[in-house]
């Protein structure tokens, strides 16, 4: 063996180590800032159009429901909303989806496994940012969404293709990082 | 009679399933069926469990979902597929053998190879490391060193 191969063999290790270093950092920062979820997982729609599916409107609210078919040919892209009452994270990223709904970004809204009554109370105590609102009762069109968890949001793109999902909260920084330049590259 | 009750409790207890007695197949040959293929299906909320073991309530929804397909007369591919379609590879607990998974399956291929890699250049510097015999001037000054160390 002559020596520059054997000193390469020797540094082998120590390459090793910072290259696995570098990634546990890179996971770490990611999962400080919310741009990496090791527990996350990807959706099999993305780049598909969403499963057909017609729902109710939830009752009391007034508010139109909506069926697959009217995840075609959109205006301009639309973001699907899972959420309930019951789900504490909800209330984390429900800021977020007002600011959006002020903006003018269509959100729309599937409430999952709630009481009518208990949804319209949420949404009278934390404003209702929802253009149209459909209700989920028994969570079977959830599954064929492929939805493990409240809240989930789908972006929607004019076209009627999920372009992204994200499972968690819309925290400040999945709408700046992620949802704004979605709307700019699909708008 | 306390301890007749005792003991049959006891003797029960396996068959209390997580799920209900009423979300279960009548069929018993169908129920088998289904919790076999339930024990092939991840519940993606716990994440390390079956759906069959799972508390979630989406495990439940899922488990009532397999008994539905299985009732329908679906085959157990069909039953996983449906799945498989909605939740993606993640729901499998044998994850197939594709692109994504090329790292995770061929991970003892890889650590055998490299095993047997070390192993080789191992024995091959052993073979390598048999020294040259003295020079005759080597030979002389071993000598002169074995009997007079200061030399």
């Amino acid at each position: 063996m002559s020596l520059t191969s054997r000193r390469a063999l020797m540094l082998a290790p120590l390459g090793l180590a910072v290259a696995g270093g570098a990634g546990f950092y890179g996971m770490l920062r990611g999962m400080g800032t919310g741009s990496y979820d090791p527990r996350g997982v990807p959706s099999v729609l993305i780049g598909r159009a969403p499963p057909d599916f017609t729902l109710p409107p939830l009752a009391g609210s007034g508010k139109p429901a909506f069926a697959a078919a009217e995840l075609r040919d959109l205006p301009s892209p639309v973001l699907v909303n899972y959420w309930a009452s019951w789900c504490v994270p909800c209330i984390i990223e429900h800021p977020q989806l007002m600011r959006l709904s002020r903006e003018g970004v269509p959100v729309w809204g599937i409430n999952y496994k709630d009481k009518p009554q208990d949804a319209g109370a949420f949404l009278t105590r934390h404003g209702d940012p929802f253009a149209r609102l459909a209700a989920d009762e028994s969570g079977r069109v959830a599954i064929d969404w492929g939805v493990y968890g409240v809240p989930e949001t789908y972006f929607i793109d004019r076209q009627g293709i999920i372009r992204w999902r994200w499972a968690g909260p819309v925290t400040p920084e999945v709408l700046d990082g992620d949802i704004r330049p979605l709307l700019r590259r699909y708008a | 009679m306390k301890k007749l009750i005792l003991a049959l409790l006891l003797l029960a207890g396996p068959a209390f399933a997580v799920g209900l007695p009423s979300d279960m197949l009548p069929d018993p040959a169908q129920e088998q069926r289904a919790r076999s293929i339930g024990r092939e299906l991840r519940c993606m909320v716990c994440q390390n469990e079956s759906i069959e073991e799972s508390q979630a309530s989406l495990a439940r929804d899922l488990r009532l979902i397999v008994r539905e397909r299985v009732a329908a007369g679906d085959s157990d591919q069909a039953v996983i597929r449906y799945i498989h379609d909605r939740y993606g590879d993640f729901v499998l607990l044998r994850p197939p053998f594709n692109l994504a998974t090329l790292a995770l399956w061929g991970m003892p291929v890889l650590a055998l190879g490299a095993g047997l890699m070390g192993i080789l250049l191992l024995r091959r510097r052993a073979a390598t490391a048999e020294p040259a015999p003295l020079s005759p001037e080597e030979q002389a000054r071993l000598a002169a060193l074995e009997k007079d160390p200061t030399a």
